[in-house]
């Protein structure tokens, strides 16, 4: 028997529930049954409930077991799983299990493939192409393609990507930068993540792309120090790129230069705030800046600086190496292109869903995610991360784009979608709305710094029964000042999931429900 | 460790970073890996090579929840506690944690055995609740499972 590769993840996620366990488990098994196989550490596939996902490369394709514990591998050896033998952990070619066949993976195409740090392997599935584009192309043919693609920035806010590159492009500047948002804070998603452990080098093809379009020859990764998997992973892919000569002084012998620096976080989710971002890679408390100027004008240390999203840097290899017009085909409206969906939470199949804009919150949650994993009727979902709208279950038809949501007073943030059970007591979650402003709010500006305080307090009492409808009417005029009245999207759309707790599920609020209304 | 030596190694770290100001959230973190927390003497040594003021230093230190005046625990167990891991009962299993412990949040047990922080979203959302010991992540913690976990790193 020839030796066969068999594919165990390393993606923090599938090690948190015991990968590193299996793969030491499977290779134990394999040498007391003197038998070769090759193991590989791969990324995930994002079929995160069937973590540890293992799996085995046939002839007819790599066939799926999961999840994984540590006793399973005997029992898998003796079912003959080396050769796809049936197994009741099986679940066929990974490849054609609905959740991961019924995606659109543009952006995450080789996540969970190959090694993440294996570079040949990323050249034999399709990295480069674009890179090697655009080393071709002058600079003002690289940011038309970006315009042409419709890609909007993936962090939240959805600027189109192309405007901000042509913008950072026409500076005249000695200095320029790239900077990457890495600092993923929201709960609920973990996109970012899953691709830089799975395939970091798409994410600095991008920045050299970005670095080549904009005239700027230095990128820095600005990453949360609560991923620690993937700051190693990433660090180690920054210099197996620069070995290979895909970073330096002249890359590829283009005479492009570019370097990139990785910048960790320390534990602020304000820093996922570009300009908070930009302050804390200067080395400095991460308190937002006024706007304007913008940092396209005066960004990192005053230069013209981009500043984007993991998911947009990492969709731009795609976007240079298939053409601008290819991926606009894909999704609706001003929406185009794929989002990378995270489904967590109460959730029976939580994982990356990479869907053309447009699917329906729904089709998410019911389709894929198969409802709770606590078997629960699902009540809402917040979607967007902790500045999202908390969306009930009656209003899951709505289409997951930047207008549809935007239009039902919601918002698409990073894509992460958040189900919560019909236990939820949403008072406890619109006061942790606001605790968690308390806790993160940079203190620059005074309706974040001294609003959320407020806003906890008065939902206490209102929790507690206490003048409930005037407390009601302090906290209305309170999410109106926030969202009016502060400086960046911290305090302004901590608003966004007690208003929308307060509309749509108003019986939580006590006696208030006639005042809501 | 020792005062002279941890002068001489704040003096390095700075010095690897050319004592640029710039460089500081960066400092202050290897600082911390190496000693385990920030002292006074080494906040003061920073500032005096990188050219600040005491005070512009501990306005970045105070900002960030990772640094710390104060050394940890052994063991340092953080908690996720935002949304998706609400949403899965992490609330339960902070009290869990609090009770057997006989601590707060962002205390640590005597003996200096065990620090419990709050840390919110560790990016493992599908598997909550997720729970980071000494820098290794896990998910779908229960009561049972992080007293197994605890008590193994604490071993």
């Amino acid at each position: 028997m020839s030796t066969v590769t068999v594919f165990v993840p390393k993606d923090a996620a599938a090690i948190s529930v015991g990968a590193d366990d299996v793969a030491a488990a499977l290779s134990q098994e394999a040498q007391n049954r003197g038998i070769d196989i090759n193991l590989i550490r791969n990324g995930s596939r994002g079929l995160l409930w069937l973590e540890p996902l293992v799996e085995v490369e046939t002839p007819s394709g790599r066939v799926a077991f999961g999840p994984v514990a540590r006793g399973d591998i005997v029992s898998l050896f003796d079912a003959d799983f080396l050769s796809a033998g049936d197994h009741v952990l099986g679940h066929g070619l990974t490849e054609d299990i609905p959740y991961l066949a019924n995606q659109e993976r543009l952006t995450f195409v080789r996540c969970g493939v190959a090694d993440p740090l294996d570079l040949g392997a990323y050249e034999t599935q399709g990295g480069l192409v674009g890179l090697k584009k655009a080393l071709e192309l002058e600079s003002t043919a690289i940011t038309e393609e970006v315009t042409l693609s419709g890609l909007r920035g993936r962090g939240g806010a959805g600027f189109p990507a192309g405007i901000k590159w042509e913008t950072v492009r026409k500076e005249v500047a000695e200095q320029k930068y790239i900077c990457c948002n890495a600092d993923e804070g929201d709960s609920g998603t973990f996109a970012d993540r899953m691709l830089i452990e799975g395939d970091p080098f798409v994410l600095l093809e991008g920045m050299v792309i970005a670095g080549r379009a904009v005239g700027a020859d230095t990128g820095y990764i600005y990453i949360r120090s609560e991923y620690p998997y993937a700051i190693r992973t990433l660090t180690d892919a920054v210099s197996r790129f620069e070995q290979a000569g895909l970073l330096g002084e002249n890359i590829l012998g283009s005479g492009q230069a570019f370097a990139i620096h990785i910048r960790v976080g320390a534990g602020a989710y304000i820093c996922g705030e570009e300009s908070s971002m930009l302050e804390s890679l200067e080395g400095k408390r991460g308190q937002v800046r006024a706007k304007p100027p913008i940092p396209a004008i005066s960004g990192l240390f005053g230069k013209p600086t981009v500043v984007n999203n993991v998911l947009t840097l990492a969709t731009v290899p795609y976007v240079l190496a298939n053409g601008g017009k290819t991926y606009s085909e894909y999704g609706q409206g001003k929406s185009l292109g794929t989002q990378p969906f995270q489904l967590a939470g109460d959730i029976a199949r939580g994982g990356l869903v990479e869907k053309v804009f447009g699917v329906t919150l729904r089709e998410l949650i019911e389709g894929f995610g198969g409802g709770t994993r606590s078997g629960r009727p699902v009540r809402t979902a917040q979607v967007g991360g902790p500045l999202g709208a908390y969306i009930p279950e009656s209003a899951f038809d709505v289409h997951m784009d930047y207008e549809s949501l935007s239009g039902s007073d919601a918002m698409l943030g990073h894509g992460g979608v958040v189900v919560f059970n019909d236990s939820v007591d949403m008072a406890r979650q619109a006061r942790f709305a606001m605790e968690f402003c308390e806790i993160e709010s940079c203190g620059k500006c005074t309706p974040c710094r001294i609003g959320s305080v407020r806003g906890k307090e008065t939902l206490d009492k209102i929790i507690a029964g206490a003048d409930v409808e005037k407390n009601l009417a302090v906290l209305d005029d309170l999410c109106v000042l926030m969202t009016d009245g502060s400086l960046c999207a911290m305090g302004g759309l901590t608003p966004m999931p007690v208003t929308s707790a307060l509309k749509h599920f108003p019986e939580d609020f006590g006696s208030a429900r006639q005042a809501v209304e | 460790m020792q005062e002279p030596d941890e002068k001489k190694a704040v003096l390095n770290i700075c010095q690897d970073h050319d004592n640029r100001p710039e460089d500081l959230v960066e400092i202050l973190h290897s600082v911390q890996d190496l000693a385990g927390f920030l002292s006074d003497e080494a906040l003061r040594e920073i500032a005096s090579c990188i050219n600040l003021t005491r005070a512009e230093v501990h306005g970045v230190v105070s900002f960030y929840h990772d640094f710390r005046r104060a050394p940890s625990g052994k063991t340092v167990v953080k908690i996720c506690l935002a949304e998706a891991c609400q949403a899965v009962g992490c609330d339960a299993l902070k009290e869990h944690a609090t009770q057997a412990l006989s601590i707060d949040m962002g205390q640590t047990s005597s003996g200096d055995e065990v620090s419990l922080e709050p840390v919110y979203c560790l990016g493992n959302c599908a598997l909550g609740p997720a729970v980071m010991i000494n820098g290794n992540l896990h998910g779908r913690v229960t009561p049972e499972k992080l007293d197994a976990l605890v008590s193994e790193a604490d071993s």
